[in-house]
This record gives C-alpha cells, structure tokens and sequence, in this order.
C-alpha cells in the first residue's frame, strides 16, 4: 500500500493479554474463538522484552490482561519490570487467584492500578454467567484491594440476562466501598457475537438501566463515580474505535501477535506481525497489518466523502467484518451504512420477549476446540 | 475544599504519577488507564509540587528559574484547576 501517512506517534497504550488460560467462562468474552488453539504462550523473557522495545516507542499505560493474568506465575515479575521501565500499570483481572500473598507482592513490585470484573451482583446470576462459583471470592478480593491501598475499581458488563438487576449491582458495589464503577454493555464480538441474540437488551431494559443509574449517581455524588457505557448497536454513529486504528494502542496476544486492537485478529485477509520474531517498532510503524487501516485512504463510500470521517473513523473495523462481511465497509453502526438495517433488525428483534432458542455458548476449551476448525486467520 | 495558602505544601494527587516523557517531549500525567500531557507551565509547577516545597517557595523558584515576576496569580489559578481535577492535593 502506498503510504502517504504522517508518522504516527508512539503506541501509548500497551495491553499485554498474558493468557488465553481462565477460571471462568464467560458467554460475552471478547477474546478469539479459537483461543484454545494457542498453546504457546509466550516466556516472561518474551515480555519483558516487548516491555522494553515499547517503552522505548513511548509506551505509557500498560495494561496486563489475558484470559485471567493471575493464571501467570509470573505476573509480579512482569509488573516489576513494567515498573522499573516507567509503566503505569494497570492490572485487569477477575480476581480469581488473588491471594493476600500475591497482592502484597504485586504491591511491592509498584502494581499502580487494579480493575476487578464482576459479573453480577446475585450470587446465582453470577455464577450462572461465569460457570464457575466464583462470588464470594470477588467479594474478598474487593476487600483486599482496598485494604491495600487501591481504588477499588469495579467494572461489570451488562447484558439482556443481567441488566435489569442494575440496583443490587450498584447498591453492592457501594456496600463493597467502590470508587469507580464502569457498567460496560456488552461489545458484540468474539463470544458475545456468537451469543448476540440471547445478550442483547430491549431499548425499554436500556432505558430503564440508565434511569436507574442516572438516580444512583446523584444518591452516590462524591462517594463513587459511575460510568454507563452504551452499547453501540443503540447508536447511529459508529464509535471511534481504539481512538483511530494504529494511532494509540496495541495489544500483544499470549503467543505475540501484534494488533490494533483485541480482536482484530478475526479479520481477514490481514497478516500482523508477531513479537517473537519483530520488534515492537517494526511491527508498529512497519507492517501492513498496522497501516492497513491508519488515516482514512482505505476507506470506501460512504465513509471516503464523509465529513465525520475523521471524527470516527470509520468506526470498527471488526463490527464491519461481523456485520458487513467486509473490513474495508462503514461500521454497519452507523445510519449511513447501506447494511445500517443490519443492526437495527438486530435491535429490533430484542424488543421481543425471547424465547431462547439457542442456549448460550460459553467460552470454554472444548466449545472454542469445536469451534475452531477452519484455519484461524493469524494463528501461528 | 480548604483554602492554599502560601505556606500550603502541595502534592501530586494520590494515583496519579507526574514523570517526563521523551517520546512526547513532554510531562505526562499518568492515572488509572489515563493520562494527561501537560503543556510547558502546567508540568514545570506540578514538577516542583513535591510535598515539601511551599507555595510561595514554589513561585520564588519559577520567577527565579524563569526570570519573570508576578508570576503568582496564575499559578494559582492553575493550582486551583489542578485541584479540581484531582492532580493535586495538600500535602500531610
């Protein structure tokens, strides 16, 4: 590809996706289908190495992720490193495998910042979307983490099956002491894709949901701070997705693919480069995988004539592959799009009460193995 | 929020981390999956907001450093923003 691209700046935000490995097994993860393919994650030394490569690009914000990164022995040693090299560190986690022993370590190794994910708020629900009986243990690391000096930052992704329970969430989450709560509606992708039609809320649930949370926040002002993330099949705007592909982030998978963004990987026809056998500059500033979708030269009508262009970009790139069957499309999100219908008839359907047909799929090795026999796009 | 005084001792805000950054020739703020790059003024303030150093000290030091006068109501109209946003505190 002709690239007549200004320089982009340096990847700022780094996520490290230590693992595939995870407790749990929930229905809307966004990570590849086909994860339990990878079985060569890469060694600490890998990491430590790709840490240096970026944080001499200008990487800031790290963020350690997976799968569940505690499954990683080695995480107070990664965090160490990041630490030493000038990384804010932000540790994602469900907290599945956090004993008192491995916070205070990862404390010492100068861990900044710890999210933990919550599923739901009622025990049965809970255990229900994770598969496994995970609760009460979130409960004691929520309490851990404060205890050590952390804002307790709580993040819990939202669906049809869970959101109308958004009081007992919120209310807990106060009782818990949160700082931050992020109800993050489902993205639909990976899992959450395959699982779409049972995930999906009705625009009454949505509504009701914002309501509700809107009330919380003014009851909570100065105690905690709530943030509602819509999902974007309500909109008619694409998001500005990743902050423009290429421009600011890049995940690195367990086995050292680099990407754009999480799941970039599902698309086709994209080769990224793997940090094994690049460096990270290559691989950001270099590869085709990376310039493919920078700027807006890529783009066909009616996102190449329009004035948002820059505004979004476009949107997602994956959503138009999920929902358009083409990369290069406008996100179907957006009213523009002549696939715009796509969605809508997909919003449209949730409106009605649903009787599940399919049960959900949750994401597991034995249902990602059944689900993976085509060759993965990128895989290794 | 209590009132600063020259004698206020200031601090970066608890969860952010002031550091510079070559690659953005710039001083940064960093907090939770965030971060803020300051222009000039705003990180030479916030870098001399150690804990230790007073308000007033802190401004003898920039005219100083930068061979200005006056230069007291905006850096405390900056320190008042920065407080706003959480960047600094008091320190103990």
């Amino acid at each position: 590809m002709t690239n007549n691209l200004p320089q982009p700046g340096p990847p700022l935000w780094l996520l490290l996706e230590l693992t595939y490995r995870c407790p749990l097994h929930c229905v809307y993860c966004y990570n590849p289908i086909e994860f339990a393919r990878v079985e060569d994650e890469m060694t600490t030394d890998d990491w430590v190495r790709v840490l240096r490569q970026a944080r001499e690009l200008g990487s800031v914000q790290l963020g350690l992720s997976g799968g569940e990164p505690l499954v990683r022995d080695d995480l107070e040693d990664i965090t160490a490193e990041a630490h030493r090299l000038g990384y804010y560190t932000n540790l994602i986690t469900s907290g599945v495998g956090l004993t008192e022993k491995r916070i205070a370590c990862l404390k010492d190794s100068g861990l900044d910042h710890i999210q933990v994910s919550f599923q739901d708020s009622t025990r049965e629900m809970n255990d229900f979307l994770s598969h496994t009986k995970t609760f009460d243990l979130k409960l004691r690391v929520a309490q851990m983490v404060k205890a050590h000096g952390y804002p307790m930052v709580l993040n819990c992704v939202l669906h049809r099956l869970n959101i109308d329970q958004i009081d007992t969430l919120i209310d807990m989450a106060d009782r818990l002491g949160a700082d931050y709560l992020e109800l993050a509606n489902t993205q639909y992708y990976s899992w959450a894709h395959v699982n779409r039609d049972a995930l999906l809320p009705s625009r009454a649930q949505l509504e009701a949901a914002e309501r509700k949370t809107q009330q919380w926040r003014e009851r909570l002002e100065g105690r905690m701070k709530i943030f509602f993330v819509v999902p974007d099949y309500f909109e008619t705007r694409p998001k500005r997705c990743m902050n423009g592909w290429g421009t600011t982030f890049m995940t690195v998978t367990p086995d050292g693919t680099a990407l754009p963004c999480h799941t970039a990987r599902m698309l086709p026809g994209l080769l990224f480069p793997n940090v094994r056998s690049t460096s990270v500059s290559a691989a950001w500033y270099d590869s085709d995988g990376f310039n493919r979708f920078r700027g807006t030269g890529w783009m066909k009508e009616p996102c190449a004539s329009c004035d948002e262009r820059e505004k979004d970009f476009g949107g997602c790139r994956c959503q138009a592959y999920l929902l358009a069957n083409d990369p290069y499309a406008a996100d179907p999100v957006c009213d523009k799009s002549p696939q715009h219908a796509v969605v809508t008839a997909a919003v449209e359907q949730a409106q009605q009460p649903r009787v599940r047909e399919h049960p959900l799929v949750f994401r597991d090795p034995a249902n990602s193995r059944q689900r993976s026999a085509e060759p993965m796009t990128n895989l290794r | 929020m209590i009132q600063v005084g020259d004698e206020t001792r200031l601090a970066i805000g608890k969860g952010f981390r002031l550091q510079w950054e070559p690659a953005q020739n710039a001083h940064v703020l960093l907090y939770p999956e965030g971060m803020v790059k300051l222009n000039g003024s705003a990180g030479e303030i916030l870098r001399r907001c150690d804990g230790v150093r007073t308000l007033v000290q802190i401004v003898a030091d920039l005219e100083t450093t930068f061979n200005q006068k006056g230069l007291a109501p905006d850096v405390q109209d900056f320190v008042a923003y920065a407080r706003e946003q959480g960047w600094l505190e008091i320190a103990a």
